[in-house]
């Protein structure tokens, strides 16, 4: 109430551009506190005084912004799945044993399977093809299985799940017999992180190609609703917003450019392909894979929920479940379709966390279910169901990641980093419950 | 005589032993409303329910036109043609209005994906039809009042082409000039041969728009009248003591003459 009528008066005309926007608050809020985490970081992070450090910080170098996105990379692949999830009123506590079973099943796939037992050559490319649709393949059908518990047999998802941390945590272990599996195919390793880049000249030319893309979709988007004749933003706001856009897209890719290959990788890198290299020659890394492979599930996870049928029963479902039984809507079999969503995005992330690690460790993706919930939740997904959105859960993981290796940076110990990540998730939960009572939805 | 648009035979259904249904027949004729009465809990909804396809009857037929069918899904009752204004209304609060319209029945593009301009645009005319003031297109239906969110119901039973129309109190939430508005669809509905089951607690409401009316009690019909055959008092004995008047064709559900005495 008082906070309308202190901004009203302020400057009605600032509001009144700023709403003809249309932008989405939450999204913004969302932005604004994961810039301050990242200015904070910077200021720790740097010496002298507050502007001094703001400049000399290492949390915003490149090299930081690189290993930040390549490290959240798994944990938002799962997450835009637990979205879903959630938005359905489910939830899944075995995402992160369900990816060490994917994982343990690609790595001896791929160390055992195929070289020993079926003689492929190491290095064959079937073979990292042929481990990841095997871990596609087990992480849909586990993942299916729990989903047919819960929708048909009717076991709260809670109980099925929790079954399952242990089931398939376990399932992992008896894979592997416990053990660390590797080293990993050469090329399956490149999704995972710093070994397979694109280069600053394909990067550029991805930035572009979605800079581009984005200008299309909203000029397509305006034309349709002016076909319709519906009332549309002005044109400079539309004009302010694809700007801000590409600028943010292109900013992207020069950041993850300028962190360059130390020289002596670069070297080695020239050596292994018998060439020598020049004298003096600079490289950047570019987009990772694994970051394309994020980017391409995020869009195809955002039109599956706002283009699709099974996106609209999805979130209606999750809004009144009994309604969306009375459209005539397989609510059972919705759960089915996805819970098999989650378990194949817990095998893609488990392609991104063993490749990176090179290995496929016994531990791998412990404690991951509990950061996928929270990075859901943080980006606004609500518990309650039929609220939720994959760029928000796919930010959720990215404040989650810098507040982790923020800390780590400056240096916080090991138990206060864990405690500050519980605290913030409570309290995001907390903010956003208040923002929705004023907000009225 | 013609043949019914609907004719429910010795439906039953039961629920943990209760037969919420029992042995109960009903029909409706194009252009007519036949009213249901009676206490809660004394059937209705359930009865509706199984032709809605929410429920699957234990025993009983359904005919449409004269044909016997399978009613096991909502989506075989749309497939008739059969269409619901649920008392809850039935709608997905985080929605907004032009994806509960379409809800279950999405328009697409030629790709397969769903199509949301026509949507709106087609929600903006039926809208404009039912409902004039209604402007509120992209907000989730649960920031509606009460009598939008009704008017959005409404809309998705009568957008489909509905040629037997459920309605489930629909105006019980409903301030006095929306009902009004209620009633004035009704009869325009009525007028364009959609026959139409209604049920309703104001024995009023059933008077001044019903054709016939059916009295259930305890999961039976006690008996089925023409309007015009009985008086408000004859109807509230069916409801209360399930006493079938003179006027009135008695149910299995009616008092015999010696229960009576």
């Amino acid at each position: 109430m008082s906070d309308d009528t202190l901004s009203g008066a302020k400057s009605p005309t600032a509001r009144n551009l700023f709403n003809a926007l249309q932008l989405d608050t939450r999204l913004l809020g969302m932005i604004g506190a994961f810039v301050f985490i990242c200015l904070t970081f910077q200021v720790f992070t740097g010496d002298g005084n507050i502007f001094k450090a703001l400049v000399n910080g290492n949390f915003l170098t490149p090299r930081n912004i690189f290993n930040l996105t390549i490290q959240t990379v798994s944990v938002a692949i799962m997450a835009t799945g637990m979205v879903f999830i959630i938005v359905t009123r489910h939830i899944d506590l075995s995402v992160g044993a369900l990816l060490a079973t994917c994982s343990a099943i690609m790595a001896v796939t791929q160390t055992q399977f195929m070289p020993q037992w079926l003689g492929f050559e190491l290095g064959n490319p079937l073979i990292w093809i042929a481990a990841i649709a095997v871990g596609l393949l087990a992480g849909v059908l586990i993942g299916a299985f729990q989903g047919w518990m819960v929708g048909y047999l009717g076991i709260p998802a809670f109980i099925v799940t929790l079954g399952g941390l242990l089931v398939w945590r376990n399932v992992a272990w008896f894979i592997t017999s416990g053990q660390t599996i590797g080293p990993l195919d050469e090329t399956f390793k490149k999704i995972g992180g710093i070994g397979g880049t694109l280069g600053t000249t394909w990067s550029w030319v991805v930035g572009i190609l979605a800079a581009i893309a984005v200008l299309a979709m909203q000029y397509n988007g305006r034309k349709r609703a002016q076909a319709h004749d519906f009332p549309t933003k002005p044109l400079w706001a539309e004009g302010v917003i694809s700007g801000l856009m590409v600028a943010m897209i292109l900013g992207f890719v020069a950041t993850l450019n300028a962190y360059e290959i130390p020289t002596r990788r670069l070297e080695r890198m020239f050596e292994t392909r018998g060439e020598i290299m020049p004298d003096g020659l600079v490289a950047g890394y570019g987009i990772p894979y694994s970051v394309l492979l994020l980017i391409a599930v995020a869009v195809v996870m955002t039109i599956v929920a706002q283009r699709t049928r099974l996106g609209r029963y999805i979130f209606a479902t999750g809004g009144n479940p009994d309604a969306a039984e009375l459209s005539g809507i397989n609510t059972r079999f919705l759960t089915v379709k996805v819970f098999a969503i989650m378990g194949g995005l817990c095998a893609l992330g488990a392609v991104v966390g063993s490749a990176r690690l090179g290995f496929s460790t016994n531990d791998i993706g412990t404690l991951d279910e509990l950061r996928v919930i929270a990075a859901a939740v943080i980006g606004g997904t609500a518990l309650a169901g039929g609220v939720g959105t994959i760029y928000g859960a796919i930010l959720g993981a990215l404040i989650m990641q810098s507040l982790q290796s923020g800390m780590a940076m400056v240096g916080v110990d090991a138990p206060l980093q864990n405690i500050v990540v519980g605290i913030v998730l409570v309290l995001a939960v907390f903010v956003d419950i208040i923002y929705r009572k004023r907000t009225g939805d | 005589m013609a043949t019914p648009l609907v004719e429910m035979k010795d439906m039953s259904i039961s629920f943990g032993g209760v037969r919420a249904v029992d042995n109960v027949s009903v029909d409706l004729y194009p252009g007519e409303v036949v009213g249901l009465l009676g206490h809660n809990g004394a059937g209705k909804s359930t009865l509706i329910k199984i032709l809605s396809g929410a429920y699957k009857a234990d025993s009983g037929e359904v005919f449409v036109d004269g044909k016997k069918v399978e009613i096991e899904s909502p989506r075989d009752a749309r497939r008739h043609n059969i269409e619901t204004i649920y008392q809850t209304l039935a709608l997905a609060d985080n929605l907004d209005a032009s994806s509960n319209l379409f809800l279950g029945r999405e328009l697409t593009t030629p790709f397969g994906f769903v199509d949301e301009h026509a949507m709106e645009a087609e929600t903006r005319k039926i809208m404009a039809k039912l409902n004039p003031n209604f402007q509120k297109f992209h907000s989730p239906v649960k920031a509606l009042s009460g009598g939008q969110r009704q008017s959005v119901a409404i809309a998705r039973a009568v957008y489909f082409n509905a040629r037997i129309l459920i309605m489930d109190e629909p105006t019980a939430a409903l301030g006095p000039h929306e009902t009004q508005m209620v009633s004035e669809l009704i009869q325009e509905l009525k007028a364009q041969g959609l026959g139409i089951f209604l049920i309703s607690h104001d024995i009023h409401d059933v008077f001044s728009l019903c054709d016939r009316l059916a009295v259930m009690k305890n999961g039976q019909v006690v008996g089925t009248a023409k309007t015009t055959d009985v008086t408000d008092d004859d109807v509230l004995g069916m409801i209360i003591l399930g006493k079938c008047p003179k006027g009135a064709i008695p149910g299995p559900g009616a008092l015999s003459s010696a229960d009576a005495a």
